[in-house]
């Protein structure tokens, strides 16, 4: 590659819709956003529990609900009465649901109960609601499901008796969780806790998906910790110059999709960034660019990548299903976070990761999004993006390897990130929470619309 | 299995193998059978107590200048570096890379070799001959011709400028410890009463154990890991923390478990080990990580959990030399202690137990204690390097240390990937990653994974110590193709920002001056 060869890709699309594009194609650019973005919503409707309003982590069969999940149903409810796809009334019903259940969930922390100090286990039984899985009570899933109820009280500000209901519960809901004890003996806060064996520690460093989790916690009126909890969490970023390009570097796409997805990052700085001279809009369309060149360069020599075919994340993965492929032995993982340019990598990439990627560098994604599909239709199932698929493991009928059924998470990514590219909407709803725009201060973020 | 069998009796006179032609030179080298201790002399400048990496580099640098120095060791000379850690780990190591690629010919458009078995044996006396070949510049009788009197027996303080060995006085104007430091046990119920193995008896082993658990995920625990799943053995590596190598960089660790799962390591990470029990000669170990509680049955257990130093025995009250079993001997930047006349180096007394760090920090004695030195342990800049496959190597601060310090610090990462030398020999996994004080070109440290890390990371080393920009490494020519000009690759990414911040420069200068 020639020296100034990256820095003419990232010249190329720093500028947000560069090429010029007549109205046909911005006409089939928005049918296709539409379609994908319907289907995608479709998944909560298909998945959700209306009496608890808990929605499943993915459609396989007796699978349970993710709080997660359940944080992007939330956020995409409103999304989906703006556009008709569900009615008003329909919509605080759903909202209304969960929102009940959470508050009226067993707060005890024992093993078979639902949360703990406001937060809740990762996943719970779709009927009862209770902890299931033996899974941990969830820092980072509290907070996605916290974000929703946020999202869904900014929007549902009717006068009705069930709105009025809504806002309050979700209020309340997020004034109860006691950040301060999710602390536990450290500065920055822990990733989980169960009842059997105490807070757990997986040793995240560096970028990751938290800064919601963090703006969410900086802003609460009830238990906020400490304003250094923001600096010590960012001590560990990296701002590295990869391929050409300096950003702050984290691997998979989805930690640089996730806390965008509710606020909007545009213009906004905190101390790292202004230092950087930079913001972390930017930062994730930059790391787009990362993610192309990888898969231009394709190191491991997987099948399918190039320019066009990119999406390393969090996801699905043919879990060993075939231990060879193309004659040479590889690795294949389950679901696991894959990342570039250090992997994992077995040649798994997620159609919805390069679509979530939208708001950051539209022409770059939409062009990719078309370009997986025409070649890897197969990863489209039901009209939904899979979890996952992998063009180097083909069947006897010539199709690729694809995640079975489709997940929450990425439903929710997808609908709300197309909702932002298009309306802004639920960016346009969290920048006037006034618990984010607090968090948002105390972590020390100032400019553009703060 | 019971490990007695395994591991062989040693020969009552010293620590060898009875009947092996090269363990036989290696304890004429370092602690011959028929040795005799010389006469003291009335007094000595400098006696050095411990005759490891650190009291023979002392002991030669000293004589070598012309002062009168004795040095004492209990045991064998050449200490854990030559006997029981990094020589013969690495030789270990080089054969379980050749079975590995062996194993993995295929890659590299060779045939697989169609019946790849391990002889064991042969490969533990490869590891003796590497052994003794390497003692012979540590041999006793050499050190005596240096002019060095050499001890070997226990040596006590008696006073803080007197020491006693075999009941000998020995009379110092100075003294040096180094003692080293021995493996530490973790205290896991049932592991002393099943047995188990470290570096002090690992590599003694006759033949390989069928299963083997490795507890601990340091430098330690992960060489041996993959050297002996490599050599055809069973392994399975618990490590408390989230990740391994906990002090190095998240995607360094990543890489590791990687290639640790491909060549079929189980890796328990966030694990412990419980306790262990033995039933029918197996090892039963019970693993629990958080709250989900597993078991593992093995053959041999082998610890890495780290290194204690060895303070006991020498009655360093006596001295006036402050200590704790923990840190080991206190000692201040000069690596004096509180008795002025006393020092300490290397692994007694450092929370960096290298043999390079062994080696500096013994430097800086001889010259502070016997010349009048004022250097400082502190201005040291140290590499390390983790000796697994990738290598994983690090000099300087990391970004985080650097961050907190509130430094502003940038990264220049060039993946293994896009060194031309790495694609052609089929070792792409890895990175050279160099941080520099942002808008400047001063190299705060670098961390290199990479199939021959150690040897890269000097060139980092040289120009931190030098002072040397990474802009001045874009200019050294790198031989092609070879793996380290990725570290040049770095430094001509740092020269392409600065002309691109320059060229950004003149572009709003240009602009602005339109505007006027």
């Amino acid at each position: 590659m020639m020296p100034n060869e990256t820095h003419e890709v990232l010249q190329l699309h720093a500028t947000p819709h560069v090429m010029n594009r007549d109205a046909a194609e911005v006409d089939a650019d928005e049918a296709l956003l539409d379609g994908i973005q319907h289907a995608a919503f479709g998944y909560f409707r298909q998945t959700v529990n209306p009496a608890n309003g808990l929605v499943a982590d993915t459609t396989r069969q007796h699978w349970p609900c993710s709080i997660a999940v359940v944080g992007f149903a939330l956020s995409v409810y409103p999304a989906a009465v703006e556009r008709g796809w569900l009615s008003r009334d329909e919509a605080v019903e759903l909202c209304l649901a969960a929102l009940r259940f959470f508050r009226d969930s067993d707060q005890r922390g024992t093993p078979d109960s639902t949360g703990y100090k406001g937060f809740y286990y990762h996943f719970l039984d779709m009927q009862s609601g209770r902890r299931t899985w033996r899974s941990e009570l969830s820092m980072i899933d509290t907070a996605l499901l916290i974000a929703g109820a946020l999202t869904a009280r900014m929007y549902f500000d009717g006068e009705t008796l069930q709105e009025a209901e809504l806002r309050e519960i979700a209020d309340e809901l997020y004034r109860r969780i006691d950040w301060r004890w999710a602390q536990h003996d450290r500065e920055t806060i822990m990733q989980g806790w169960k009842p059997e064996s105490g807070f757990l520690h997986y040793g995240w460093e560096g970028y990751s998906e938290s800064i919601v989790l963090y703006v969410l916690a900086l802003g609460s009126p009830t238990h906020a910790p400490g304003a250094r909890i923001y600096e010590a969490w960012s001590a560990t970023y990296q701002w590295e110059n990869l391929y050409d390009v300096d950003f702050l570097y984290a691997g998979p796409l989805f930690i640089h999709q996730f806390s965008h997805a509710w606020i909007d990052f545009r213009g906004i700085q905190d101390r790292f960034m202004r230092e950087k001279r930079s913001d972390y809009f930017e930062n994730s369309r930059r790391a787009v660019v990362v993610q192309r060149e990888y898969a231009r360069r394709n190191p491991l020599g997987f099948a399918g990548y190039d320019e066009h075919c990119w999406g390393l994340t969090a996801g699905d993965g043919p879990n060993n299903a075939m231990p060879r492929m193309t004659g040479v032995r590889r690795r294949l993982l389950g679901y696991t976070a894959r990342g570039v340019p250090f992997g994992p990598d077995d040649g798994t990439l997620a159609g919805w990761a390069a679509l979530a990627s939208l708001p950051f560098a539209s022409d770059v994604v939409l062009s990719t999004v078309r370009a997986m599909l025409r070649r890897y239709p197969e990863m489209y199932t039901d009209h939904r993006y899979a979890s996952g698929f992998n063009p180097g493991l083909i069947d006897a009928d010539g199709k690729c390897w694809v995640s079975a059924g489709h997940y929450g998470l990425d439903q929710g990514i997808v609908t709300m990130m197309i909702e932002n590219h298009r309306t802004q909407l639920i960016w346009r709803l969290m920048r006037k929470c006034p618990y984010v725009v607090d968090g948002l201060r105390r972590a020390g973020f100032t400019g553009g619309w703060l | 299995m019971n490990l007695t069998a395994i591991v062989p009796q040693r020969s009552a006179s010293a620590t060898t193998i009875a009947g092996d032609g090269a363990e036989s030179e290696r304890i004429d080298n370092v602690h011959p059978v028929d040795w005799r201790n010389p006469p003291p002399a009335s007094h000595y400048d400098l006696v050095i107590v411990g005759g490891g990496t650190a009291g023979l580099t002392a002991a030669k640098a000293a004589a070598s200048r012309g002062a009168k120095t004795a040095l004492v060791e209990r045991h064998l000379l050449g200490g854990t570096c030559l006997n029981i850690g990094c020589v013969p780990s690495k030789a270990i190591l080089r054969t379980s890379r050749l079975y590995a690629e062996m194993h993995d010919a295929d890659r590299y458009g060779a045939c697989v070799p169609g019946d790849v078995r391990v002889d064991f044996a042969a490969v533990m006396q490869r590891v003796r001959g590497v052994r003794a070949r390497i003692s012979r510049a540590d041999s006793a009788r050499g050190l005596t011709a240096a002019g060095i009197d050499v001890f070997f027996g226990q040596a006590r303080f008696t006073r803080t400028d007197a020491l006693e060995v075999q009941g000998v006085t020995l009379r110092f104007g100075k003294a040096l410890i180094a003692t080293g430091a021995r493996p530490d046990t973790p205290a896991i119920p049932g592991l002393a009463e099943a047995g188990y193995l470290t570096n002090e008896n690992a590599f003694d082993l006759t033949r390989p154990p069928g299963r083997l658990l490795v507890i601990g995920g340091g430098p330690l625990g992960c060489e041996m890991a993959q050297a002996f799943c490599r050599l055809g053995v069973q392994t399975t590596i618990v490590q408390r923390r989230p990740l391994f190598l906990p002090r190095e960089e998240r995607d360094a660790a990543q890489i590791l478990s990687d290639a640790f799962a491909r060549d079929g390591i189980e890796v328990r990470l966030n694990t412990r080990a419980l306790n262990v029990r033995v039933d029918g000669g197996a090892k039963i170990v019970d693993l629990v990580s958080d709250d989900y509680h597993s078991t593992v049955v093995v053959d041999a257990i082998l610890t890495g959990t780290g290194r204690v130093p060895n303070t006991a025995g020498l009655d360093l009250e006596a001295a006036g030399v402050d200590f704790d079993p923990h840190r080991g001997v206190h000692v201040d930047n000069f690596l004096r202690t509180r008795n002025r006349r006393i020092y300490a180096a290397g692994d007694v007394c450092l929370g960096d137990k290298f043999n390079d760090t062994a080696q500096a920090s013994a430097l800086i004695v001889i010259e502070n204690a016997l010349f009048g030195g004022r250097r400082r342990l502190s201005e040291l800049t140290i590499p390390w390097c983790t000796y697994t496959d990738p290598e994983i190597a690090h000099v300087g601060l990391y970004a985080r240390q650097a961050r907190e310090r509130n430094i502003p610090v940038k990264t220049f990462t060039i993946p293994m990937h896009d060194a031309d030398r790495a694609i052609a020999d089929d070792e792409e996994v890895g990175f050279v990653k160099i941080s520099v004080k942002e808008r400047t070109d001063q190299i705060l440290g670098a961390t290199i994974v990479a199939r021959h890390a150690g040897e890269m990371i000097s060139e980092i080393t040289l120009a931190i110590v030098a002072g040397v920009g990474l802009g001045t490494l874009a200019r050294v020519i790198h031989a092609y193709p070879t793996q380290a000009e990725a570290i040049r690759k770095a430094a001509d990414a740092f020269v392409r920002t600065r002309v691109a911040s320059y060229r950004q420069r003149r572009s709003t200068a240009w602009l602005s001056s339109l505007r006027l």
